[in-house]
């Protein structure tokens, strides 16, 4: 259970990069999908498939444009009763174009508050000045966390170009601070993205971060999983963390079917996220996800 | 172990410090920043031994290798300083600004047997890969044209103040994003040897270029074109493409997949029919020890890693190779200054009108244009 929500994770969550041009396969079929969400309305009427299908759950970064997406569900919060959102932050290229404009240090100013909050600009310049990474941190949270107020978000999570690049450079107390901090003040369940789960899972423990949410790529054929498929495997067998797992279908590499079978071979594996276009495929791999984690 | 000390601690440097901390066979003694807030913070919060100054992290520090991940300009002198110590380098692109420094390192490296590496990190790109292995292996026959271009978001309004939009400093398209189009396409194909109808623009930074265009020339005959524009926020990051038309086919390869068509099966590659196949990155990229943002920058770092250990000095990104792709930058520069040569009338506005005859159409419909008579 999440205490935000007061209900288990859903088995199926939604993804995003369908809608944001995100595609691991072929730029053309990005730049197409890009195309096709551009308006909103597209994108709505696609969760509204997914809803339809019973799929409650949307996992999404925190692109400016979800905040658009956050808009039309406040709005009509009584046709989505119990919809539920997943932030995942930050948007990186968001930061990323800004380092390489900016530099990294005004990059960061940039991105603390500066909407007439006394409190927070003050905060957010004597941080700054201390070094206190606890304090800029939370500030950055606060902000990617803006647009999702007054909307329910039970579990928030940590991308992996963060969660992972924290674990490479050592600085393991950052997520630490993450975990705190969206327990503190949000009352969800912190969750953390990677591409190296039992590295990840290491540190956790290390940091006593106990049964955490982690979301990882997890596929039959291995596409982006840190240590192998082996190694996968055994994590996913034998240590105590909540796996989603996300990257089934390894872009499309696979059959849905066949990747679908394997996730689900797999013991406790809690949830699974994917993204699609159509009610069709929607309603297909939702159908194939429900069927194959039946209790045999 | 192999014990390296990270030189310059920006985007990339902190990219590579986490690769190269997690890597198994790496004990990372030290990194060096002027930015005293960073190494601050690094040392506190990640426990990593800081210096604010390259001698004395040299000096003091037992080091096998060094990674430099400077602003291009300070690259000569610092790369120069570590190989005269003895250690093997890895630098980021571009290599070095004037190519005399970088023919000098070369040399410098070759007498001490060290092993050099520079940071184009497409050559480790799975979809790249496969390009060079069909286009050098003959599959697509003589190769008579290449188009290599790079799109991206960087600049997208009249401001900004880092270095990477100061010239001399190595900042501005052409060494940020051109260097790199231009770099693959020496992998997959050649280098060219010359570079020609070069077009140089700013749109909106105040002193560097953000976007260029060339025709390029090969040692074989064969004509490429480059085109390169780091102001197009129509995408979401960086984009290299790479499209080769030889006599047998013709080839796309971006970071995700490599498209073939093949006007007949080529005994080169049986697996690649007649027509149109796709390969992926799925399928073309070796697994990693470490993710962080793309296999290929792990990749380029354990690369740089087993030379090290093996003192192979042989390997891809070598100083000669980056020397190569800095030769043409040069080259572009070169003509961006007034080399280029231009054929055609000029702007209408820079010479009086003169009278003209009236034209085939004119005289056929009877009519006499404006500026006759």
């Amino acid at each position: 259970m999440d205490q935000a929500s007061g209900r288990p994770m859903d088995r199926v969550l939604f993804g995003d990069n369908q809608f944001f041009g995100v595609n691991h396969m072929s730029e053309e079929k990005a730049r197409a999908q890009q195309m096709r969400f551009q308006d909103l309305r597209s994108v709505i009427d696609v969760l509204d498939a997914a809803y339809q299908e019973g799929i409650r759950t949307f996992m999404c970064t925190t692109h400016d444009r979800v905040s658009e997406i956050c808009d039309h569900f406040r709005a009509n919060h009584e046709k989505y009763p119990d919809y539920v959102f997943y932030p995942c932050m930050p948007y990186a290229h968001k930061y990323a174009n800004a380092v390489t404009e900016h530099g990294m240090i005004d990059a960061l100013r940039m991105f603390l508050p500066d909407d007439g909050a006394l409190g927070a600009m003050v905060k957010g310049g004597v941080a700054l000045a201390n070094k206190d990474v606890r304090a800029i941190m939370q500030l950055l949270i606060d902000a990617e966390m803006k647009m999702f107020h007054g909307l329910s978000t039970p579990v928030i999570f940590i991308q992996n170009i963060v969660t992972d690049l924290l674990l490479g450079i050592g600085m393991k107390d950052a997520l630490k601070v993450f975990a705190d901090h969206v327990r503190d003040k949000y009352k969800a369940e912190p969750g953390f993205i990677t591409m190296n789960l039992p590295r990840l899972l290491d540190v956790l423990d290390e940091l006593k971060i106990d049964n955490p949410i982690v979301c990882a790529n997890i596929n039959k054929i291995g596409f982006r999983m840190c240590g192998g498929v082996e190694a996968y495997e055994k994590t996913i067998a034998t240590r105590r963390f909540r796996p989603i797992a996300m990257s089934v279908l390894a872009s499309g590499a696979l059959s849905p079917n066949e990747a679908i079978d394997y996730v689900c071979r797999q013991p406790k594996i809690e949830s699974i996220v994917f993204g699609a276009s159509s009610r069709g495929n929607i309603r297909q791999t939702k159908a194939i996800i429900d069927e194959l984690s039946l209790p045999a | 172990m192999i014990r390296i000390g990270l030189i310059g601690l920006g985007k990339m440097g902190i990219s590579h410090l986490a690769i190269v901390r997690s890597h198994p066979q790496v004990d990372l003694v030290a990194a060096c920043d002027s930015n005293a807030y960073l190494t601050d913070v690094l040392a506190k919060h990640a426990g990593l031994k800081c210096y604010d100054d390259l001698d004395r992290m040299l000096a003091q520090e037992q080091l096998d290798a060094v990674i430099v991940s400077t602003p291009s300009k300070l690259h000569a002198d610092m790369v120069g300083k570590a190989l005269n110590k003895g250690l093997h380098v890895f630098c980021e692109k571009p290599f070095v600004l004037d190519l005399r420094d970088g023919e000098r390192l070369v040399t410098l490296a070759d007498q001490k047997r060290l092993v050099t590496q520079v940071g184009y990190h497409y050559r480790f790109v799975g979809a790249f890969q496969e390009a060079a292995r069909i286009v050098r292996g003959g599959t697509l026959g003589e190769i008579h044209h290449v188009r290599a271009e790079a799109y991206g978001p960087v600049v997208l309004r009249p401001k900004g103040g880092t270095w990477r939009t100061a010239k001399n400093e190595g900042g501005g398209a052409l060494y940020d994003y051109a260097c790199h189009a231009i770099d693959t396409v020496g992998m997959v194909f050649d280098v060219p040897s010359a570079v020609g109808g070069v077009v140089v623009n700013r749109l909106f930074s105040r002193d560097v270029e953000d976007e260029i265009y060339c025709t390029m020339r090969f040692p074989s005959g064969a004509s490429g074109q480059l085109a390169v524009n780091w102001s197009d926020d129509s995408y979401r990051k960086m984009s290299t493409r790479l499209t080769v038309w030889g006599k047998n086919g013709r080839l796309n390869a971006d970071r995700q997949e490599c498209q073939v068509f093949l006007r007949e099966p080529h005994p080169s590659r049986p697996d690649l029919p007649k027509g149109w196949s796709v390969r992926y990155t799925t399928e073309l990229t070796d697994e990693v020890w470490y993710y962080l943002r793309g296999e290929e920058y792990s990749a380029q770092i354990d690369h740089f890693v087993q030379r090290v250990a093996n003192r192979q000095v042989e390997g891809i990104n070598s100083f000669a190779s980056a020397v190569a792709t800095d030769r043409v930058v040069s080259m572009i520069r070169a003509s961006e200054l007034g080399d280029a040569t231009w054929t055609g009338v000029e702007p209408a506005a820079e010479i009086p009108r003169l009278p003209s005859r009236p034209g085939f159409w004119d005289r056929l419909l009877g009519r006499e244009t404006a500026g006759a008579r």
